[in-house]
């Protein structure tokens, strides 16, 4: 027996109990996306009746991918690359494409985390900045694109991102994002410090403090006026939606993106686990889960997007009233919005002329429920309006960004565990730097990266990044990652391992799914997603002062040089999997090649081993 | 004598009216939103109302040009409408068929507006007068902007905890050495010991020592 402490390979570290595991994952899995995301996805796509698509990608997509990364992970205990290794020299690349992809994510994620600390920062004031215009210069009138657009708009686009006309107008480095991005890194340093022990600890605030507030909000949103609206619309079922191709796909990428597989994170997580453990019953509780999230966050979301659907049209409502009341000399409140419309019909019946002369607004409510919005517009433009109409407004901004803040921090977790895994596993760096410092240099290098994204085009390359990076490559990724494990390590193998850890093999609805049923969907969604950005010139959407129509977003082409960005973006990731493949094949042959000149009366079984 | 008095006043009053019309060049249109204010708490609009506004713009008018003594008389109002709403032009205290420019009440009312509006409970845009438009309120701008305190908290709270963090890791790295430094020197005198003891030469194997370290397998 050798000495096993100088054995080389320290104690791998491990998670402090499986609740710890499970909130990691389930902090993983659960983000920003399944509060901006979802909600407005089911919109769109007619309510209740988006659950069918939904629900179906779940079972046949997400699950069976999410069970397939986190028993590989904690029967090979390594981190991605280093599975990936072990399966099949030739797939290696899987896992450096997993860690880039990671990296990418990490990058333009925490920017959208420095966007909320601004934000909370800011709901420390009374009134809150976003609710009222700022004056002009001399202080005659107020601040004239504020006037033109809304407060919070203004708030959003001149004030926070300080945003250039165009992506080509790269403007100058914000100080105040600088300052705000440099604090989320700070604050994903610290939880990231000791490795997952302090990360561990982190969990059990940042995975739970979510749906601490989403039942606050629930409480508060059901009895303001207004929400039973905006539920109804919400989840009212329109069928004839599931005729269209797009909504399918759109279930299948959102679940699939939603769980965060193929990032590499949950194959490290998975890894630091005892090697008897549940993983099937894990799988399904993160998944199920998951989803049960973004069900539950979608009712507040709306119950207040109903909300402040109805302010929205009570204002359009008083205006016309109050226009209605000074024109005719009316008294004071006897019109009211109940009455309006018999008032309105009277007037209009006794003087047509005049009333038309007023100019008074259509007020409709359901134009403004269909003023829908998703991603940053939904929580920085859409709930920060709601917000200043609730009584509180202070209480509830800050609630709401701290959930937002925690409900990116524990995504984040996984992305940056998804780089520093690797890195530790394959050694790249010598042992002599402690751990400490691995991580400080990993945040400052993304830090320093992350600088284009506070720049005045910043959320343009946001949105490129999130739109391009997080898609394609993980869809290809996520194929291989099923085809290395049921056809090259073999369906075989794979059974005894989760027989090895779990008790018992995996019954036929696990194999069919792998087998057949998960890739090909995935090969399906892969295939029509390519299909569907390839069609059309990619456009996006600015803000530009000097549009003709300005308040409205102006739609630009992108230019070429952000065009070859984006497809470099796409390949970039995923290039190193035929790269390390070809590599292998090259040493295997050279290898095989130079056995062959070994002498045949070497035994190597009695050479002296040190 | 009564005749003439009566015939005096009459014609005054006559005047006074004429002189208060609708878009009057020096008069000002007054609405007074007051349900829209106070809701539950409104007060009905009456003679007395009127009579505390009549009194109030003399007040502000007596605020303004301060030679002359205004009096509720020289604020004549008409056109009064159930909305609430009526114009009215100020005449001179010293003759009263002269009117007061529309500059001098206009500029009377902005200086006292805040005390018009306290007056009746309204604000300026429940109790507006058409075409003076209410001065903007500066902005209140705090040295430090309160953003920059929060963030300097948090910033605080986070540097700390990292630096605390990585001291007491260096601390524990440190306390580890110095223990595994013990254990070695430990196990080099013991095994001197064992060689010293040993017949003759070969490679000492350690699968056979009495070690207890290894028993940890």
């Amino acid at each position: 027996m050798g000495q096993t402490k100088d054995s080389g390979s320290e104690e791998r570290p491990k998670w402090d109990n499986k609740a710890q595991y499970l909130l990691t994952c389930i902090g993983f899995a659960v983000g920003l996306g399944n509060v901006w995301r979802f909600p407005y996805l089911c919109q769109i796509y007619g309510g209740g009746a988006f659950l069918i698509p939904y629900l179906i990608a779940l079972v046949f997509e997400g699950l069976p991918l999410l069970y397939l990364e986190l028993a590989i992970g904690q029967r090979l205990r390594m981190g991605s690359i280093g599975v990936w290794n072990s399966i099949t020299p030739l797939l290696g690349g899987l896992g450096i494409a997993s860690s880039i992809v990671s990296f990418l994510v990490s990058i333009f994620y925490n920017t959208i985390l420095a966007w909320v600390l601004w934000y909370f920062f800011h709901s420390f004031q009374n009134p809150l900045p976003w609710s009222q215009c700022p004056l002009n210069d001399n202080l005659t009138g107020y601040n004239v694109e504020c006037e033109k657009s809304t407060p919070v708009n203004y708030f959003w686009y001149r004030e926070t991102l300080n945003i250039t006309p165009d992506i080509e107008t790269s403007g100058s480095l914000q100080w105040w994002m600088v300052i705000c991005l440099a604090s989320a890194w700070c604050v994903v340093y610290i939880c990231f410090i000791k490795g997952i022990e302090s990360m561990g600890k982190a969990v059990y605030v940042t995975a739970t403090f979510p749906y601490l507030v989403l039942t606050i909000f629930l409480i508060r949103a059901i009895t303001l006026p207004g929400a039973t609206d905006g539920l109804v619309y919400l989840f009212t079922p329109d069928w004839e939606t599931l005729k269209n191709p797009q909504v399918w796909l759109d279930a299948a990428t959102q679940i699939f993106f939603s769980l965060s597989v193929a990032f590499g994170g949950l194959i490290a997580f998975s890894s630091y686990n005892a090697e008897r453990n549940n993983c099937e019953r894990d799988a399904l509780l993160v998944g199920i889960i998951n989803s049960a999230t973004s069900l539950y966050a979608s009712i507040p979301i709306f119950s207040i997007l109903g909300f402040k659907a109805t302010t929205g049209y009570n204002a359009c409502l008083k205006e016309n009233i109050m226009s209605l009341t000074n024109y005719f000399e009316i008294s004071d409140q006897n019109i009211t919005v109940e009455n309006y419309k018999q008032w309105f019909d009277h007037l209009n019946e006794t003087f047509p002329d005049k009333v038309f002369s007023l100019n008074l607004r259509e007020c409709d409510l359901q134009t403004f429920l269909d003023q829908s919005a998703s991603g940053t517009g939904l929580a920085f433009v859409v709930f920060t309006e709601a917000v200043i109409e609730m009584p509180g407004s202070q209480v509830w901004a800050i609630l709401f960004f701290v959930m937002l803040f925690s409900l990116g921090l524990s995504s984040m977790f996984g992305n940056i565990e998804g780089v520093l895994t690797p890195i530790n596993d394959l050694k790249l760096v010598p042992k002599c730097i402690p751990n400490e410092l691995v991580t400080a240099i990993l945040c400052l290098i993304s830090f320093l990266v992350a600088l284009v994204f506070t720049l005045g085009s910043g959320n343009y390359w946001v949105e490129v990044f999130n739109s391009y990076v997080g898609s394609v490559p993980l869809l290809i990724i996520a194929f291989f990652e099923i085809i290395a494990v049921i056809y090259i390590r073999g369906m075989k193998t794979f059974s005894e391992d989760i027989y090895f850890m779990t008790g018992r093999r995996p019954n036929i609805f696990w194999k069919a799914c792998w087998m057949v049923i998960s890739p090909v969907m995935l090969l399906v969604v892969l295939v029509a997603y390519v299909i569907i950005q390839a069609q059309t010139h990619p456009t996006y959407h600015t803000w530009n002062p000097d549009y003709e129509r300005f308040p409205q977003t102006q739609v630009k082409p992108y230019p070429d040089w952000v065009f070859a960005i984006i497809l470099l973006l796409c390949v970039v990731p995923v290039i190193s999997i035929p790269l390390v493949a070809f590599y292998k094949l090259i040493c295997r042959v050279r290898n095989s090649s130079s056995r062959a000149n070994l002498n045949p009366y070497c035994n190597g079984g009695f050479q002296a081993d040190t | 004598m009564l005749e003439k008095i009566i015939l005096l006043l009459c014609c005054s009053c006559a005047v006074a009216q004429h002189l208060c019309t609708p878009d009057a060049s020096d008069g000002y249109k007054v609405r007074l939103s007051i349900k829209t204010a106070l809701e539950g708490q409104a007060y009905e609009w009456n003679e007395n109302e009127m009579f505390l506004f009549r009194a109030t713009l003399a007040f502000a008018m007596r605020n303004h040009i301060r030679e002359q003594k205004f009096e509720v008389s020289n604020i004549i109002v008409c056109n009064e409408t159930p909305r609430v709403s009526f114009w009215f032009v100020v005449t001179s205290p010293e003759s009263t068929s002269v009117l007061i420019g529309k500059e001098d009440v206009e500029e009377a009312v902005r200086k006292s507006r805040n005390r018009i509006n306290s007056a009746f409970l309204l604000t300026d845009k429940t109790l507006e007068f058409i075409g003076i438009l209410p001065t903007l309120a500066a902005p209140v701008d705090p040295d430090t902007p309160p953003w920059l305190i929060v963030f300097g908290v948090v910033m605080g709270i986070v540097g700390a905890g990292i630096i605390l963090l990585l001291v007491s890791s260096v601390v524990q790295k440190k306390r580890k050495n110095e223990m595994t430094d013990d254990e070695e020197n430990c196990e080099e005198t013991r095994v001197k010991t064992v060689e010293n003891g040993s017949v003759g030469e070969g490679v000492y194997n350690m699968s056979f020592s009495d070690d207890e370290r290894f028993t940890q397998m």
